[in-house]
């Protein structure tokens, strides 16, 4: 091939990226739209329009800024940060079936939080309304933080990631953190029973903005600080040695990804209680979508993550109304047959 | 040049390397022979930085194996492992530009990949996904993505060393001889490079010096004349093997099948 046939071939290729991106970023504007207009009171475009400027009535102003804005700024920073955490880990363990909920992170970070709730309120009295925001993240972070050390440490086997290593303590810490969720949840108050079993399946209903603002600008921070980790992720890919001859710190590489991932994923936890499969499945579409080089892989991971949790949370919220499902519901039933497909097809454990 | 001496490695209690002595020049091909279990690779990877020594000293040009960091030992070598692998379904031309360091100008790292995937007979498949190639091709395509490691930190840094461990052993005779011929090409260009090999033919026909080892330790270094005898062949690999000398080409090295039997 000589080279001048290098940009023509290259043209089509882009094309199709920027198309596929284009089409992923209206995807998210449309359905952050619907998110604002639709839910038991529909509300037109001019009546958002007008709620937006402050000139309509209180009631709509009340219904746009503070209950589905600060309601859509937190599915979209955990949307995108679920998928990019997703994306980041399925390449640094060079696993198809790493996510923050299946192998453990979520449960960790849920578990801590279980543990401020109940305890917290037990041991040093109710928690200040204005230290719960802070105290929440902080917590689930450090549970986060606790399992990814756990993953890192107990599934390598023979110098390398072990897939089913890393599935077994996925399921043991899961366990172990339902079963602390459970008994703290046995000794829970009445108000705090009825708060702990609907956070526990997630829910972005109990958003107010103090709390939406400390989370979303975690959880895009850690977004923007992952996508400097692209062309070490693609390195990944041929194992931790060649990448280790080919430059890269490895050790280095894997502890502070990880550790991004766990303040994303405690983040999005702590105010939204663990959802599940969103980390996985949106990944898994990007892929399919743009290929496997994380420099685009990464953002249109992001993209689809935000799409799947909107609709979701679009989903649950207008099935019933007034009524409200919990969001994990939604996502565990697209991620669910999503996971079993991939494990029949990969058939790796 | 490298230069390792007294070199021990040890796996837990287990004791792999014992004492080793190795030698890479500048513009050097070493072949690294033995039979299986003999301690080659092991050796290979304590050169290379990815296993760490018990005992002993590695040094590159007189700076010390143990001061340099990931991205220092990259620039100064390229290694190609014995089984590559790839999680992703990169294209040769995405494989290639991996190991590219960022140093590199972009418009100099196209001509470079499709320098070398030429240089490996895969300008066909270089849009390819590497995973969709046959054996043999996916083992060409990391190889072309160390050498474009090599030539790029070659250009911006400076010689550096090559080491491939068993590049030959899933090709077939025409790449086997290809992919010696370029090791010896970057050898004569300057590089110093080391080669694990278990086809003596090869060695014998492309190498500058062999060191030859058995049980952890180096029985035998020097020329190809002065290690690859009868006796010491025979001797290390516990089998019947004859050395035949060429008038003007490389030594024919064959095992005695009849005896062997």
């Amino acid at each position: 091939m000589a080279i001048t046939d290098a940009p023509h071939r290259k043209f089509p290729a882009f094309n199709r990226q920027q198309s596929i991106f284009a089409g992923l970023v209206s995807a998210v504007f449309i359905i952050a739209l619907a998110e604002i207009a639709l839910g038991p009171v529909s509300l037109t475009l001019s009546q958002i329009v007008e709620a937006v400027s402050g000139k309509a009535d209180p009631m709509p102003t009340a219904i746009v800024t503070q209950i589905r804005a600060p309601r859509l700024v937190l599915g979209l920073g955990i949307g995108l940060s679920l998928a990019i955490c997703g994306a980041v880990l399925q390449g640094l363990l060079r696993n198809p079936l790493a996510d923050p909920g299946l192998i453990g992170i979520s449960g960790g970070a849920s578990a801590a939080v279980v543990v401020v709730i109940v305890l917290g309120d037990l041991v040093i009295g109710e928690i200040p309304a204005t230290l719960r925001p802070y105290l929440l993240p902080v917590a689930a972070f450090c549970g986060a933080l606790l399992v990814t050390a756990l993953i890192l440490g107990l599934s390598r086997k023979d110098g390398e990631m072990s897939v089913g290593r890393l599935i077994l303590v996925g399921v043991a810490v899961n366990s172990i953190a339902g079963a602390g969720i459970g008994f703290l949840t046995y000794i829970s108050t009445d108000t705090q029973l009825r708060d702990l079993t609907f956070w526990s399946m997630g829910s972005l209903a109990k958003s107010g903005w103090p709390a939406v603002l400390v989370s979303v600008v975690i959880m895009g921070g850690s977004s923007l600080a992952l996508l400097r980790f692209t062309r070490a992720l693609d390195l990944f890919q041929l194992g931790e040695r060649a990448a280790f001859h080919s430059g890269l710190d490895v050790m280095r590489i894997k502890f502070a990804a990880c550790g991004i991932c766990a303040l994303a994923v405690g983040a999005g936890v702590s105010i939204a209680g663990p959802i599940g499969f969103i980390g996985l499945v949106a990944p898994h579409i990007a892929r399919m979508l743009v290929g496997g080089a994380h420099r685009v892989l990464l953002p249109a991971s992001a993209l689809t993550g935000a799409v799947l949790l909107l609709g979701a949370d679009l989903l649950v919220r207008n099935v019933a109304p007034p009524q409200e499902l919990p969001i994990g519901l939604a996502t565990s039933l697209i991620g669910g047959p999503f996971f079993l497909y991939l494990l029949l097809r990969t058939g790796k454990l | 040049m490298i230069t390792g001496r007294n070199i021990d490695v040890a796996f837990g209690r287990k004791t792999i390397l014992r004492c080793v002595d190795v030698d890479v020049p500048f513009g050097k091909l070493v072949a690294l022979c033995g039979p299986n279990g003999a301690g080659k690779s092991t050796l290979l990877s304590a050169l290379v930085g990815d296993v760490p020594t018990a005992r002993g000293d590695i040094r590159y040009n007189d700076t010390d194996l143990h001061r340099m960091d990931a991205a220092d030992l990259s620039r100064r070598r390229a290694v190609l492992e014995q089984s590559p692998t790839l999680s992703a379904a990169f294209s040769v031309a995405e494989v290639v530009r991996l190991s590219v360091p960022i140093e590199y100008a972009p418009a100099e790292t196209e001509s470079l990949v499709t320098e070398v995937t030429a240089q490996l007979g895969l300008t066909r498949f270089i849009d390819t996904p590497v995973p969709k190639l046959s054996g043999g091709q996916r083992h060409r395509a990391h190889l072309a993505r160390v050498l474009a490691q090599l030539t790029a930190n070659r250009s911006l840094f400076g010689p550096g060393y090559l080491f491939l461990d068993e590049p030959t052993a899933s090709l077939d005779i025409q790449h086997q001889i290809e992919v010696m011929k370029i090791a010896r090409v970057l050898a004569r260009g300057g590089s110093g490079v080391l080669v694990v090999l278990h086809d003596l033919n090869l060695a014998a026909a492309f190498a500058d010096s062999i060191c030859l080892m058995r049980d952890g330790a180096v029985v035998g270094s020097g020329t190809v004349a002065e290690v690859f005898t009868a006796r010491m062949l025979s001797d290390v690999y516990a089998t019947p093997i004859s050395v035949e000398k060429t008038e003007g080409g490389p030594l024919i090295i064959l095992p005695d099948y009849h005896s062997a039997a």
